[in-house]
């Protein structure tokens, strides 16, 4: 059984943020689920995913967010329960939607659970999720602990259902990669089928219902905003001067800095859960007798905009600050020191900083940067691609594994802002330069957002190539299926789409698919289609060898080695290939065993045919 | 109670995340309250992984520079990297046997020389203790019961308030049946080599 099946009430476990958010949904009684992975939100969805294969739950992994957010919708219109989980930059996809689902509305709760990355530990950029509560004037939640993040989840549910209105429980990486212990309560039982009553005058957004269901929408948010104000959720703690407006994981800050300073008799904290609708009535009541106000958010000035702006109506004029010099920063995550420092020195109270030992005349470490992994199939197509077209063409690319394809010696990655928009931005560069364009896509993102660029592409007559890296699964994230693969070994049944068959269905002739650890097949095929004027496709397909050994009868390959009697220490396979198997020992090179994935691509490269199997079985040990 | 900081640093693949949750789980079975925060963003690619777990009150989930009680190094470069994070009253516990990332492999950077980072290290916190844990993985049976090596050591200085049984029955406890021998083996290798480095210093 699935150990967020446990059904005993009391019971306390180690939890994971993002495991903490599924029992929470668990708890509620969710009966259908739906994601497209993206750090730091996967593991909610793997969660599901998982308990879907032995309970009725129903879970898809959709080809974007915005098929994850409109599968939720449907059934959410016939009364089930349902959650959707994505990165921040997620709902960006999402968004066209999500904006009008807020006008009709949903019958069964609906909780979208919105991941945001301060810092960008693996995110392309840094967006505050609040701000779609303003845009959308649909309610936000947003948890400080591990054990909260389950508690609000199921409050989520309630609220979703009382106001028929879709929640967004919004996260940081902090919260959703943090473990912490939970406690658990009784699972509710799940309702697993509903009815769709027609209502297309109050369902169907054209103008004139739109035009009756806006005004709908803020009658909800009316009532919502009075949920906000008397929210346990938002709670007032202390009655100091002094006062602080936090949220998220900076309350855990704020409560630790306070303590430690031996000040938390000064001070009042309101640490706002239920920050969209801002609580404007409770923020009154706060600033009532306070001397000044410091706001404690990552990520934009949001609360600190909504109390200014609350202070301003009710002519306050107390000091409220936030982000600014000497305050705090609109960029990247907090720490504990950071705040301690921020509320002693805007507090004026002293205080000793931490005192890191000195490092800086010790030996620098090396940088360690993510790197493609030795047997990985896309290092060997960005060889291929290299060699027929070098620095002079243009290579815009998209967002996964393939990305790191960016580092020396294959700088393969020109331009990068969102997913599919690889295909979308080659066109623009091969008529704004008239160079050869190579875009470069894997297949997760292929399905997420390849489909509507690449039918532009070729309507509009562009003319470039496009790479389709197809590893058989979204790597990046943790191996989720997409659309092109099948699920066989885990008797899910699924119909796969061949690649092949939707990039010509979008009217693509040439189209040509390669194993890239071929390597002279694969230039030949790269040079053959780029002579062709328009749009052309290669398929560079060969499994993700970290996927691959997850699955039934894999079998590991022999590892290789180099002879050293035959090595002219020519080096083309270091400085070509560049795999990470390789190692330098006293001016030569190894290849280590136990990273070697046995691709064999390497072998092409030496002159010498220096590269050879290992033949005894027992030296290639292998993780399992 | 005092909130005792511990922060794990290790390349993808070594174990961290394993290690940090079997601390976790025996903080709640010792009824000590725990919070912990893991950073892996491309970890199976070769990058840095970092484990932080926080046992005692408290509210925060992560750790400043200059603020951590314990530094467990799995990889000597990464301890170099983290030193930033100790102070004079930190101690740190590495391993000595490297891992060079690729650039380091194909010649492209220099590996540090750790004995001169170390012992500039040791001097500036309150205790050191360095050893070569990979190979006594090895000697425990496998290269990758490094962690269970790492948490014999940080169980025998007896930096965290958890103690080396309750530790060692949650290895038993939690971690895969074919690997329990090896890594409780691996975790008595961990103790006994601080044991022999601490019985050398006094």
């Amino acid at each position: 059984m699935h150990p967020l099946l446990l059904d005993r009430v009391g019971d306390q476990m180690l939890m994971l943020g993002n495991e903490a958010i599924a029992r929470g949904a668990l708890e509620a009684g969710v009966a259908f689920t739906a994601a497209y992975p993206g750090t730091p939100s996967s593991e909610i969805a793997l969660q599901f995913f998982q308990i879907a294969m032995e309970t009725d739950l129903y879970f898809e992994y959709s080809a974007n967010e915005k098929v994850a957010l409109e599968i939720a919708a449907g059934a959410a219109m016939c009364g089930l329960k349902t959650m959707v989980t994505m990165k921040h930059v997620g709902v960006n996809v999402a968004a066209d939607a999500l904006m009008t689902l807020a006008y009709t509305g949903i019958v069964g709760p609906l909780v979208l659970v919105v991941a945001d990355d301060p810092f960008m530990f693996s995110s392309q950029n840094e967006q505050d999720t609040r701000y779609y509560g303003k845009l959308s004037s649909l309610p936000i939640l947003e948890p400080s602990t591990v054990a909260e993040a389950k508690e609000m989840t199921i409050y989520a549910f309630d609220l979703s259902e009382e106001l028929r209105l879709p929640v967004i429980l919004r996260t940081t990486t902090r919260i959703n990669h943090s473990s912490g212990t939970v406690t658990l309560g009784p699972l509710r039982q799940r309702k697993t089928t509903g009815v769709f009553k027609k209502k297309p005058f109050a369902y169907v957004c054209i103008p004139a219902v739109s035009r009756k269901l806006h005004p709908q929408l803020l009658d909800k948010y009316a009532k919502a905003s009075s949920h906000a104000d008397q929210s346990p959720w938002n709670r007032i703690e202390g009655n100091g001067k002094w006062g602080i407006i936090c949220n998220g994981v900076s309350y855990g800050y704020v409560s630790d800095a306070l303590k430690e300073l031996g000040v938390t008799d000064s001070f009042r904290i309101l640490r706002v859960g239920f920050s969209h609708p801002f609580p404007e009535r409770m923020i009154l009541k706060f600033l009532e007798g306070c001397e000044k106000i410091l706001v404690v958010e990552e990520g934009e000035p949001y609360m600190e905009e909504a109390v200014c702006n609350s202070a301003q109506k009710t002519g306050l004029s107390l000091t409220v600050q936030g982000k600014g010099e000497g305050l705090f920063s609109r960029l990247y995550e907090y720490d504990p020191a950071q705040v301690k420092k921020v509320i002693a020195c805007f507090f004026d109270i002293p205080f000793e900083a931490c005192q890191p030992i000195h490092t800086d005349d010790l030996p620098e470490a090396p940088p360690r940067p993510p790197n493609l992994c030795a047997g990985c199939p896309h290092r060997a197509t960005y060889v291929a691609v290299r060699e027929v077209f070098g620095d002079q063409a243009i290579y815009p690319t998209d967002i996964g594994c393939y990305t790191l394809g960016l580092l020396p010696p294959l700088n393969m990655g020109d331009f990068l802002i969102a997913m599919g928009a690889g295909i979308g931005t080659a066109g623009g560069f091969a008529r704004a330069t008239g160079r050869k364009v190579v875009a470069f896509i894997g297949d997760s993102t292929f399905f997420h957002s390849g489909l509507s660029p690449l039918a532009n592409a070729v309507s509009n007559n562009h003319d470039f190539t496009l790479v389709v890296l197809d590893n058989s699964t979204t790597a990046m994230t943790g191996h989720q299926p997409h659309p092109g693969v099948d699920l066989d070994h885990l008797n899910l049944r699924r119909n796969p789409i061949p690649i092949e068959a939707a990039v010509r269905g979008l009217g693509v002739k040439n189209v040509t698919t390669v194993n890239p650890f071929q390597y002279r097949k694969t230039l030949e095929a790269l040079q053959e289609i780029s002579r062709h004027q328009g749009v052309s496709v290669l398929i560079a397909r060969a499994p993700c060898p970290l996927h691959e050994r997850t699955l039934p009868f894999c079998k590991k390959k022999k590892s290789f080695f180099i002879n050293k009697e035959k090595c002219r220490d020519h080096r083309d396979c270091v400085a070509k290939v560049a795999c990470p198997a390789f190692f330098l020992e006293n001016q030569r090179v190894f290849i280590d065993a136990n990273r070697c994935e046995g691709c064999a691509f390497c072998v092409q490269f030496c002159p010498e045919n220096a590269i050879l199997p290992i033949k005894q079985e027992e030296t290639c040990t292998r993780r399992s | 109670m005092h909130t005792t900081k511990l922060m794990i640093v290790a390349v993808g693949g070594q174990g961290n995340i394993l290690a940090s949750r079997i601390l976790g789980e025996a903080a709640l079975t010792a009824q000590v309250p725990v919070r912990m925060s893991e950073f892996h963003g491309m970890a199976q690619r070769g990058g840095v992984v970092e484990s932080m777990v926080l046992l005692g009150e408290g509210g925060s989930y992560c750790i400043a520079d200059g603020d951590t009680d314990i530094l467990l190094g799995f990889e000597p470069s990464e301890t170099i990297r983290a030193a930033k994070k100790c102070r004079a009253n930190s101690v740190v516990i590495t391993n000595t046997a490297s891992v060079p990332p690729y650039t380091v492999a194909l010649g492209k950077t220099q590996y540090p020389d750790v004995k001169t980072a170390l012992t500039l290290m040791a001097d500036r916190v309150q205790q050191l203790i360095a050893f070569d844990a990979t190979a006594l993985a090895l000697q425990a049976g496998s290269s990758l019961a490094l962690n269970m090596v790492m948490l014999g050591a940080l169980a025998k200085s007896g930096a965290v308030a958890l103690s080396p049984d309750l530790i060692q029955r949650t290895i038993e406890e939690k971690t895969k049946k074919q690997f329990v021998d090896i890594n409780l083996k691996a975790f008595a290798m961990g103790m006994q080599a601080v044991a022999y480095t601490l019985g050398e210093r006094h």
